[in-house]
């Protein structure tokens, strides 16, 4: 596997789980231009990300090229103990596609 | 002999069974990515293609923003909803070229309070629809552009 490009701060208190997460991603839109060129630069952007925790989807994002450079997510979950396993899977629009997982602290 | 053909030909054909399903179980697992929706050009089109339909106002969705946002590459944002079964919550701004954002599916469990960060070209219009058991709920708010984050 690739090496991952998503950062993850997951940590329980009061019997939810909190996660913070960012991805390492140009999030290129396609709206660009190459400025010595002219020419567009093509879109590359995350499509899908979605994180499993004990089998479950907590929580899924659809993505378009809006959303800023380097993603950044933060959202709550019921549930999790301290060194369970999230399990993160993401698409790029190019098809590319991994699967990370980050501990809960 | 323990091993004969038959037996050699059911294994290969187990395990190529097994690979098989291991690559292909994460993509149908994904949810959708609504191309039409994402691609649409002006909010409506992009609303109606995700959701089905118009958004009410509603006082239960929260969508904090900042007024002005120095940087249109980067504006934080944050909805949250105090509705009961959320499904799904999107964000949505008005002049950028792509309208959609973002669409965030919240399985239950998940709390109704989603934070990110988003590229705004111009001062827009940035509003956030909730779907709770099937209606949509909306939250709007005019941020203010000083540098555009689309384009350059």
């Amino acid at each position: 596997m690739a090496k991952g490009i998503l950062r993850v701060k997951a940590k329980v208190s009061g019997g939810k789980t909190k996660v913070k997460l960012m991805a390492k991603h140009i999030m290129e839109s396609g709206q660009r231009k190459d400025k010595k060129t002219g020419e567009l630069i093509p879109a590359r952007f995350l499509q899908e990300l979605k994180i499993m925790h004990a089998g479950k989807e907590v929580f899924v994002a659809n993505l378009g090229t809006a959303v800023s450079k380097n993603p950044y997510f933060a959202f709550n979950f019921a549930g999790g103990a301290s060194g369970d396993e999230l399990t993160m899977t993401w698409i790029e629009n190019t098809g590319e596609t991994a699967t990370e997982t980050a501990k809960v602290k | 002999m323990s091993i004969n053909r038959r037996s050699v030909i059911k294994a290969i054909a187990a395990s190529g069974a097994l690979v098989g399903a291991s690559v292909l179980v994460p993509r149908i697992a994904m949810a959708a990515w609504t191309q039409s929706a994402f691609k649409a050009e002006d909010q409506e089109t992009a609303m109606q293609e995700l959701l089905g339909g118009t958004a009410e106002e509603s006082a239960e969705v929260t969508l904090k923003a900042p007024d002005i946002a120095e940087n249109g590459a980067v504006v934080p944002v944050t909805v949250r909803s105090s509705l009961a079964n959320v499904e799904s919550m999107s964000v949505f701004v008005e002049h950028n070229p792509t309208p959609l954002v973002v669409e965030f599916i919240i399985p239950a469990g998940t709390d109704a309070d989603v934070s990110t960060r988003l590229r705004m070209g111009k001062t827009s219009k940035v509003t956030a629809v909730v779907k709770a058991e099937g209606k949509l709920y909306s939250a709007s708010k005019e941020v203010k552009v000083t540098i555009g984050g689309c384009g350059g």
